[in-house]
């Protein structure tokens, strides 16, 4: 399929935030371009809707915007992956390299006068000595096989970590028919500092009461729930058992969850588009306007990769930030971008009621406690005791690091490691994460072939 | 590990074997639901890897499919008899070819 060579709006990821903007930049007649690397839209939190039934409001909320979104007009790219952008808006990305039609991955490019990023975001690593074998996987790829594949976990399949996902998770795989052997909860309980948030959230009670609800649901279903200090993997060419507190368990699969943070690594490479580091959700967050601008005229961030306020805060970032690209564009006054985006600006602040108290009562799991001999980069297998070394050789930062060391050079970019190399280089140093550069990503952010480089220039 | 909820409807083949899935899943759930956890070797120890993530992050799903190298299973629909092996270390590159 060719490309026009200019469009008003460009989009990056279909998940909430993407698809209601997309639909209501249409509304005010402003053409776009919606780029996902996915087989379909929905994002993570809708993944699939298509094709599987609605079972809760939030399934429901995700089918109504794959709806709004299919009759929008919006050329829509699925299996298009974004790998640069440069200053003036112009866009490279590859499609067609799978499917039915496939006719081997191509290279394309277009000039877009807004660009509004919609990436989501990436589950926070929990590197444990044995986390690169074979049958160790992350709770959010555990639901992503369950929403897109059926697939449920039966025998000894263990879950270890801490967050709502983790519990969500484990509640819809029981209602699914699955069998879970173990919950092994590496949080310590509710910080008493959460709790000087819970009159806020309050306004939102639903949140509370969802999450409530998970947990029973799962102790109800008799499983075992372990609070654990130390977890380990252990097999030899894959998983075979799990060790709680050196108490070894046989095990088939590990899900390992420690929540999750904004996917930033496009808006990284971005030149001049500044960062900041949020202290209560312990991640690096694009610096933004209330309408969702980012430092750097005409690119725009929405949604969870601009700071995590789950599916329905995205969705409400996604409309202001297609209200701000129509007004950029002229095609609404100041006055009547305001008065539309009242509403929506009610809805947003409604959903991000009670994310104080959820950040607080879910914090990361310490870095310090990460042992010398763990590997933290999978991709170049640099364990976290050589990134204290480098940072006893006087690293500060995570770029200095990967020069030393190669952890976050391989093909992932840095994707899965960054938080926690960041992590352990800030408690390694006993300094302030704010004060530790994390990894600075380039273009392109994800691997493509000489040959679709190459055939950009014929 | 993971049981299907629902029957599988096509055949591909993995490592010169023949194995059940559904056409429009993911390779990589095809794999699992087939009880196959070792996708791929490291280019820098060797190490057997299987996927974490399932999203396109962390390319540990990295597979050979129908002969082209470092594809991620996680990104690639199952479609009938597709053919795919797992990706042992490094790619391999083609000869070059003689310019004169």
């Amino acid at each position: 399929m060719s490309a026009p060579e200019q469009v008003d709006l460009l989009i990056l990821g279909a998940g909430p935030a993407g698809m209601a903007a997309a639909i209501a930049a249409r509304g005010q007649g402003v053409s776009v371009l919606l780029l996902d690397e996915n087989a379909g839209p929905g994002g993570q939190v809708h993944r699939a809707i298509e094709t599987r039934a609605a079972k809760d409001d939030q399934d429901a909320d995700g089918a109504r915007l794959v709806l709004a979104l299919r009759t929008s007009g919006a050329d829509l790219r699925f299996g298009a992956t974004l790998w640069a952008i440069e200053p003036g808006g112009k866009v490279f990305w590859s499609e067609g390299g799978v499917g039915p039609e496939a006719r081997g991955t191509q290279a394309r490019s277009i000039t877009a006068r807004r660009v509004l990023l919609c990436a989501g975001a990436t589950e926070r690593p929990l590197p444990i000595p044995g986390w690169t074998l074979p049958g160790v996987m992350s709770v959010g790829a555990a639901q992503i096989a369950l929403k897109t594949a059926g697939l449920v976990p039966e025998a000894r399949v263990w879950i270890a970590g801490q967050g709502p996902l983790l519990w969500l998770y484990a509640k819809q795989a029981l209602a699914a028919g699955g069998r879970i052997a173990g919950i092994v909860d590496l949080s310590h309980g509710v910080p008493p500092d959460a709790l000087r948030h819970l009159p806020r959230a309050l306004l939102a009670p639903g949140y509370l009461a969802k999450g409530l609800a998970w947990q029973y649901a799962v102790k109800r279903a008799g499983v075992p729930i372990l609070r654990a200090e130390s977890l380990r993997a252990e097999g030899e060419d894959r998983l075979r058992r799990i060790v709680i507190d050196e108490v070894a368990h046989e095990a088939d699969l590990l899900l390992l969850h420690d929540g999750v943070v904004p996917n930033t690594q496009v808006t990284r490479a971005i030149p001049g588009c500044l960062h900041d580091w949020d202290a209560v959700q312990a991640c690096w967050r694009p610096r933004l306007d209330a309408w969702g601008n980012t430092t750097v005229e005409g690119v725009m961030v929405a949604g969870d990769a601009g700071g995590i306020g789950g599916a329905r805060a995205a969705a409400h970032a996604g409309r202001l930030a297609a209200l701000e690209v129509a007004h950029a564009l002229g095609r609404l006054t100041r006055n009547q971008r305001d008065a539309e985006a009242g509403r929506w600006r009610l809805a947003l602040n409604r959903q991000l009621a009670p994310r104080r108290f959820l950040d607080a009562l879910f914090p990361p799991l310490p870095a310090a406690a990460i042992a010398d001999d763990t590997i933290l980069c999978r991709c170049e297998e640099v364990t976290a005791g050589r990134v204290r070394e480098a940072v006893s050789l006087g690293c500060l930062g995570a770029n200095q690091t990967k020069a030393f060391t190669r952890t976050g050079m391989g093909p992932c970019q840095g994707r899965v490691c960054g938080p926690a190399v960041h992590a352990v280089i800030a408690a390694a140093r006993e300094v302030d994460p704010a004060a530790v550069d994390p990894f600075r990503t380039r273009f392109p952010t994800k691997p493509l072939t000489l040959g679709e480089l190459a055939a950009l220039a014929s | 590990m993971f049981k299907r909820t629902d029957p599988p409807d096509c055949t591909i083949t993995w490592d010169g074997r023949e194995l059940p899935a559904r056409n429009g899943e993911s390779l990589a759930t095809a794999l699992l639901a087939a009880g196959v956890l070792h996708f791929r070797e490291t280019p820098v120890s060797g190490a057997a890897r299987g996927p974490l993530c399932l999203m396109g992050a962390c390319f540990d799903c990295l597979v050979e499919l129908d002969g082209q190298p470092n594809v991620q299973a996680c990104m690639t629909p199952v479609r009938p008899g597709l053919v795919a092996a797992p990706q042992r270390g490094i790619r391999g590159l083609p000869e070059v070819e003689d310019a004169a």
